[in-house]
């Protein structure tokens, strides 16, 4: 079945990694809808969120092929745990005399931010799921946008620990001696 | 404090490596006035940057240890690429050391500068720029560490001249840091377990051995196994040698070239253990018509290769020395009288390693007295096409790591480099190198490299005047338009000559042996020219788009098939 699917990888802070991430999805050729990247709490190590469309068994395929990169800690499919994603857009609108009291009413109901006026225009700044900031997006273009800027979805499974969870149970680090025994490895899910 | 160069030289010794394949140039010059001060490292001077990416390929596959070759920036980094992408699909481990322009240019188009790290990243499993000399040692560790284990590959490291002249304190790292790279070394044991009570129970299984067998050196393991169960054994093309052929239960290898019975087997089969093999499409022919009654095990190291052509009911990722460790403890002793009968009933139909009688120079016969005359003791490398099918058909291979050849690239010019890489790699065996005529000129100028370092390398070109593969689908499958494939070729004779090799031709079948004997007595390269039939065809051949059982067979009556 083709969906969208959002994968969340965490990846060792290096130069190149983002250049093989995407050279992989180019060369199965998927169409990356959105890639956020951002430093997380433990030092080097960045956490990247990627949302594409796909079939199930395609993807999970990419997923693996991900997963040998080098620099790839981990990675895992959360499209089916039922995630909590977040996008933020910043939208330049055009809002003369008349038209800003009808902008400022869209923004409230949609729980919006004006972090910028100016006599011929506002800058608002909406965050959401992607269909909610999607459908702002369309409320406002009557107005007239005049630039768009969106940083693409990041997500967090719900939810205790999530596969990308780094604790004393799952260690990091492995060095060259070290032999992964049995009971590190989980039953593939393929 | 060690300069970048030092560095370099002295990791490689530390990780064992004996030889670098190079070829120098402007920015690698810190690097070669260095090497004088390391002699227990030998560099092997080559005669195009492609060679020494090959014959590091080859010596990776027959020593089972790292390759190294190095080349200078800009061009002779893009030399490589070739030579990288065969090591990558053929997973042979391999660190290409690449010269990059100073630190100060990189990025403004500077003399000989191209981003290589960039071009190599879809070929490669790991590579990096180094842009500090303290670095160097660590990234040449995790390079050869990440080309090594696992799924071997090759990798890259990008090394600027500035780097190479900088001094800087040297420590080799006792440990390589990558929380990102875990390769999975054991199989689960639940998915062993399943494996185990299928082939326990099962009554028409095939192996399927490719080149993880021979990368796992697994060859005991695959061999209890095999006779444990009395399983009949395929090998892929790359998995010639990891199970003798002249074992009873060995009946040839799959796919495109592959003995008729041996695709009959794997079609009615009803249990296939595919073992270190990916499914490529020479091998399955049509793939959703592969083994269509059959029950998949699938075994490999890599779990990206489980699913990707051929969904498997038992994925097992891990070392296939570990893995069939645990599962041969699991099996029964079985047998399979009339599934064997019934596989020697389809080999005795369907002949495929017989040499018809034929009073022209065929390239078969050649081959095989090749494999008299060695008593197939001998590694043999092959280039690509119509003579590599046959060194695969009409050569018995029960060696491990004996047969050497560019499968998943199918890179024409991998021969001769190639024999190169095998012969110092193994210098106390006895290399034969088989080409075509359109191969071998493709990198015919590491003639000089034998003859530089006097290695007794013995040279067939199977010479037809043609590229012949590429003859033959013009004949069977675009009705004999021949185009582009008819060659106006040199004097091979001659040519050896020019570089100071000693040759022979031959044209009559009465030749063959004495011309064969006479390049195994002669110490250093030797070059026989073997004027062969024109348009003999390789059989079977699965034409692309049909299933492994709609094999063409060589046409009679051309010959009565000698027995």
């Amino acid at each position: 079945m083709t969906r969208k699917h959002i994968l969340v990888a965490l990846v060792q802070d290096k130069p190149g990694v983002l250049n093989r991430i995407a050279s992989t999805l180019r060369r199965r050729n998927f169409n990356i809808e959105s890639i956020a990247v951002g430093h997380i709490e433990i030092p080097h190590l960045s956490r990247m969120t990627i949302t594409l469309e796909g079939d199930d068994a395609k993807v999970e395929q990419v997923r693996k092929q991900l997963d040998r990169v080098v620099e790839v800690i981990r990675i895992s499919d959360i499209t089916y745990e039922n995630p909590v994603e977040r996008e933020m857009a910043m939208i330049k609108v055009k809002a003369s005399a008349s038209t800003r009291s009808e902008i400022i009413q869209i923004v409230d109901i949609f729980r919006a931010n004006i972090v910028d006026v100016s006599p011929d225009s506002l800058i608002i700044v909406a965050v959401g799921n992607q269909e909610k900031v999607e459908t702002f997006i369309e409320l406002l273009r009557g107005f007239g946008i005049r630039e768009l800027s969106r940083t693409g979805t990041i997500a967090l499974p719900r939810g205790g620990a999530g596969p990308l969870t780094i604790d004393e149970s799952k260690p990091l680090r492995h060095v060259v001696e070290h032999v992964l025994t049995e009971e590190e490895e989980n039953l593939p899910n393929w | 404090m060690k300069t970048g160069a030092e560095i370099l030289c002295e990791c490689l010794l530390k990780e064992g490596v004996e030889v670098v394949f190079g070829f120098p140039g402007g920015v690698l010059l810190p690097l070669y006035d260095t090497f004088p001060k390391y002699p227990e490292l030998r560099h092997i001077l080559v005669r195009h940057e492609q060679g020494a990416a090959h014959a590091a390929d080859a010596y990776a596959r027959v020593t089972g240890k790292i390759g190294v070759c190095l080349a200078t920036s800009g061009p002779g980094a893009t030399n490589l690429v070739t030579g990288i992408a065969n090591a990558y699909l053929d997973s042979a481990p391999m660190l290409a050391i690449t010269g990059q322009v100073p630190t100060f240019f990189i990025g403004k188009d500077a003399f000989q500068e191209v981003d290589i790290t960039g071009v190599t990243i879809p070929i490669t499993k790991y590579n990096h720029l180094v842009l500090d000399a303290a670095e160097l040692a660590e990234y040449i560790r995790e390079a050869i560490y990440v080309a090594q284990s696992g799924r071997p590959g090759p990798v890259l490291l990008d090394i600027p001249r500035d780097v190479l002249q900088t001094k800087t304190d040297f420590v080799f790292p006792e440990k390589v840091d990558l929380p990102g790279y875990k390769p999975k070394l054991f199989g689960h044991p639940a998915q062993i377990k399943k494996a185990s009570d299928l082939i326990n129970t099962v009554e028409r299984p095939v192996i399927i051995a490719g080149r993880g067998v021979n990368v796992s050196r697994a060859f005991a393991e695959l061999k209890e196994l095999a006779e444990k169960s009395q399983i009949p054994v395929v090998t892929t093309f790359l998995g010639i040698g990891c199970f003798p052929e002249s074992h009873v239960l060995s009946y040839g290898w799959l796919g495109m070239h592959g003995m008729g019975y041996a695709n009959k087997a794997i079609h009615h089969s009803d249990l296939v253990v595919a073992i270190g093999m990916r499914f490529d499409d020479r091998a399955t022919g049509v793939v959703s018509a592969f083994a269509p009654q059959a029950r998949i095990i699938h075994i490999d190291i890599d779990a990206a290769e489980i699913g990707k052509n051929l969904n498997a009911d038992v994925p097992i990722v891990g070392d296939i020395k570990n893995v069939l460790q645990v599962l041969n403890k699991q099996i029964t002793k079985r047998e399979h009288v009339s599934w064997l009968s019934q596989l020697d009933e389809w080999r005795a139909i369907h002949p495929a390693t017989e040499v018809r009688d034929h009073e022209g120079l065929l390239p078969q016969y050649i081959i095989r007295q090749i494999h008299e005359v060695t008593k197939g003791d001998t590694i043999i490398v092959t280039d690509v096409g119509q003579h590599q099918m046959w060194a695969g058909q009409y050569f018995f291979y029960d060696k491990p790591n004996s047969f050497v050849s560019s499968g998943g690239l199918g890179t024409m010019g991998f021969g001769l480099p190639a024999s190169i890489g095998a012969k110092v790699g193994a210098p106390h065996e006895t290399v034969w190198c088989i080409c075509g005529d359109g191969g071998f000129q493709m990198t015919v100028q590491e003639l000089a490299t034998m003859v530089q370092e006097n290695l007794d390398i013995n040279i067939a070109v199977m010479n037809n005047g043609w590229l012949g593969m590429v003859r033959q689908w013009q004949e069977l499958i675009y009705e004999k338009r021949y185009f582009g494939t008819q060659l106006y070729n040199p004097d091979f004779v001659k040519i050896a000559e020019a570089y100071g090799i000693k040759g022979v031709k031959v044209n009559k079948k009465i030749d063959v042996r004495p011309a064969i004997e006479k390049a195994m007595a002669h110490k250093g390269p030797f070059l026989i020219e073997f004027v062969v039939e024109p348009e003999e065809n390789v059989y079977p051949f699965v034409p692309p788009g049909k299933t492994l059982v709609e094999f063409l067979e060589m046409p009679s009556p051309s010959g009565s098939l000698k027995k």
